[in-house]
């Protein structure tokens, strides 16, 4: 139950109050959406107006051979022009994904409140998705039109990918087909070794790449701006002064911080104060980072609780979708 | 006042304090300005910055029917950064008459390019599909289909998503290597995305007869890895939710000065409509980290004296 670390003391009677107050908040919550759903929601606006006595529900029109999700106010005037109508329904599918969506969701943010059941549905649903989703598409996309494709392009158009472009038969192919097959060999004790020579490549491919392209974009391209001139005139005054500023900063930074990873002379004297500036650049550095972190954490929160109070508890309709 | 034995100070309580409080006060301090938003419908105003900027400039200096090819490298676990970005992104090369190639380097981009495409285009029938836009969809290989685009694009992508073969695709006619295309775009969570983009296939092409103009749009967590490639590698960086606020800003105007009577959609504010949540959200940052400090530098004696 304990939330702190190993050796800090807790004290029991403020972790059953703190429990008892968020279950409360839990049952409160859940109370209220009882009588969300018992009120009803308006949907569509003067005559046409319909209560639904629901939310997190989608609904859709029919044009053509696909469905498109529309307004409930679109729904709610369809019906109202013809009780009998059929071309905007309720779409059970997307209505059951809504809900799923909004309990996956609370069930990952349980964890905040301690690690439980729920979360660890959760947490093995969106895995095992995920999973199974690249999986598919890796095959679809990579074993069968690129392999198959290339070594029995009709056969392949014929039964597995449907209007697939297909040319010339590419015995190339082969060679992408060994090297997976061999692969597969690490999983045999008896012919691991087997495995390790697509390793080896696929390594030695990458390593190849890495360091031309880190070389011409991170070393050679980088270093070259080093070479422009501190002095940056500008429109005003002002753009002068603070683009000359940010110039001679960028200078100071890069020479300080090379100071500080510089280990074959002492820190002490020049090359000491110069490597004390750099640890300064370093943790103004790893500030912003953490900074643009904190940023992008909040917005993935905030579009995850935008999600529950719009699409699915219908308490704001910011995007006007009911 | 020492506290009597037995009894804890109020920085010794702040000290031990459950954690769970924490994420409760986060919890308000974000989902309260997602409400008041959500019924009032205002947004703060974005003062956009240099990078942003140079972005949306360098969209806006393109010529009408320019190719440009968006590269949508992130999955939904980071649609709520990136999604408004890349919305921002292709309505803007949409208002301004630009073709546009899709494509995606991760397994889940697909259907996101295939939202985004519907949620710009709306019931637009004059932008066609094959002759304004494509969609390539996804290609397994990370900086392998970099490389071979660099080349050529058939090498990577025989055919787009509807099995047409490129050279069968209008808007594809005269592409040949990336090169060719007068801008690239990334909106990437991580690796394979930006960062690759501009080792693989911009660098190379910095010192030849086309550099190739590139803009990322990218994470919060990513973005700190790209500012040095800005401005000589990259024309523009749209960094995080706030990145994407102020080009959300920028092209909204831009409709606002060309027609004074049009209404924006709020399905093109999603961004601006989140910098609410994140100012408070980071107003309560700053005072648990100045209240942790308090806490902290309070206790040292004490703790020193134990």
């Amino acid at each position: 139950m304990s939330q702190f670390p190993a050796g800090t003391q807790v004290d029991p009677a403020v972790a059953r109050r703190a429990q008892r107050l968020f279950m409360a908040v839990l049952a409160v919550i859940a109370a209220l959406l009882v009588v969300r759903a018992w009120v009803g929601s308006d949907v569509g606006s003067g005559a046409n107006t319909q209560v639904v006595h629901g939310f997190g529900m989608v609904y859709v029109e029919q044009q053509g051979a696909t469905h498109v999700q529309v307004p409930a106010s679109t729904w709610a005037d369809a019906v109202a022009a013809d009780p009998a109508q059929q071309k905007v329904a309720v779409s059970w599918p997307r209505t059951f994904g809504i809900w799923m969506a909004a309990f996956l969701t609370i069930a990952v943010l349980s964890f905040l409140w301690r690690d439980n059941p729920l979360y660890k549905l959760a947490e093995s649903v969106v895995v095992g998705v995920s999973a199974g989703y690249v999986m598919a598409t890796a095959v679809w996309s990579s074993l069968i039109d690129q392999v198959f494709g290339k070594l029995a392009p009709e056969l392949t158009r014929e039964y597995l990918s449907p209007g697939l472009a297909v040319g010339d038969r590419d015995w190339w192919a082969l060679v992408p087909l060994a090297l997976g097959m061999l692969l597969l060999c690490r999983l045999s004790s008896k012919l691991s070794w087997v495995g390790m020579f697509p390793l080896a490549f696929v390594v030695g491919v990458f390593s190849g790449w890495r360091f031309v392209q880190y070389v011409e974009s991170d070393l050679v391209a980088q270093l070259a701006t080093m070479f422009d001139p501190l002095y940056v005139p500008g429109p005003t005054m002002a753009a002068t002064v603070g683009g000359t500023l940010c110039a001679v900063l960028v200078l100071v930074g890069v020479l300080s911080v090379l100071a500080y990873f510089f280990f074959s002379l002492e820190h002490t004297g020049a090359v000491g104060g110069a490597a004390r500036v750099g640890i300064w650049y370093l943790m103004i550095t790893f500030g912003a980072s953490f900074g643009f972190t904190v940023m992008g954490r909040i917005a993935l929160l905030a579009a995850r609780l935008e999600f529950l109070f719009d699409d699915w508890l219908w308490l704001i309709d910011p995007s006007g979708k009911h | 006042m020492a506290p009597r034995d037995g009894q804890s100070s109020f920085l010794q309580r702040l000290d031990r304090i459950d954690r769970r409080w924490i994420f409760l006060a986060m919890l308000l301090a974000v989902a309260a300005p997602i409400l008041w938003v959500g019924v009032t419908g205002k947004t703060f105003p974005e003062e956009p910055t240099p990078a942003v900027q140079g972005a949306f400039d360098a969209v806006e200096a393109l010529p009408a029917d320019a190719r440009v090819l968006i590269s949508m490298d992130f999955d939904p676990a980071s649609a709520g950064e990136l999604q408004p970005m890349a919305t921002a992104i292709v309505r803007h090369c949409v208002l301004r008459g630009h073709r546009i190639c899709a494509m995606t380097l991760w397994p889940a981009g697909g259907p996101i390019i295939d939202g985004t495409m519907q949620d710009v285009l709306g019931g637009r029938t004059d932008f066609t599909y094959g002759e304004r836009w494509v969609n390539l969809g996804y290609r397994a290989g990370f900086e392998g289909v970099m490389k071979q685009m660099n080349a050529h694009v058939s090498l990577a992508y025989a055919n787009d998503v509807r099995k047409t073969p490129l050279e069968q695709i209008p808007m594809m006619k005269g592409i040949d290597g990336i090169a060719d295309f007068d801008m690239l775009v990334s909106i990437s969570a991580g690796y394979a995305g930006a960062k690759e983009w501009v080792q693989y296939s911009v660098s190379p092409t910095l010192t030849g007869r086309k550099p190739l103009k590139f803009v990322a749009g990218s994470t919060g967590v990513q973005t700190p890895q790209l500012i040095p490639y800005y401005p000589n590698q990259m024309a523009g960086i749209l960094g995080a939710i706030k990145g994407a606020a102020e080009y959300e800003y920028l092209v909204n105007q831009a409709v606002l000065k060309a027609d004074p009577g049009a209404v924006v959609p709020p399905r093109f504010q999603e961004a601006q409509r989140r910098m609410a949540p994140q100012l408070f959200g980071h107003v309560l940052m700053v005072l648990l980290i100045v209240l942790g400090n308090v806490v902290f530098v309070g206790l040292r004696p004490r703790e020193a004296r134990a």
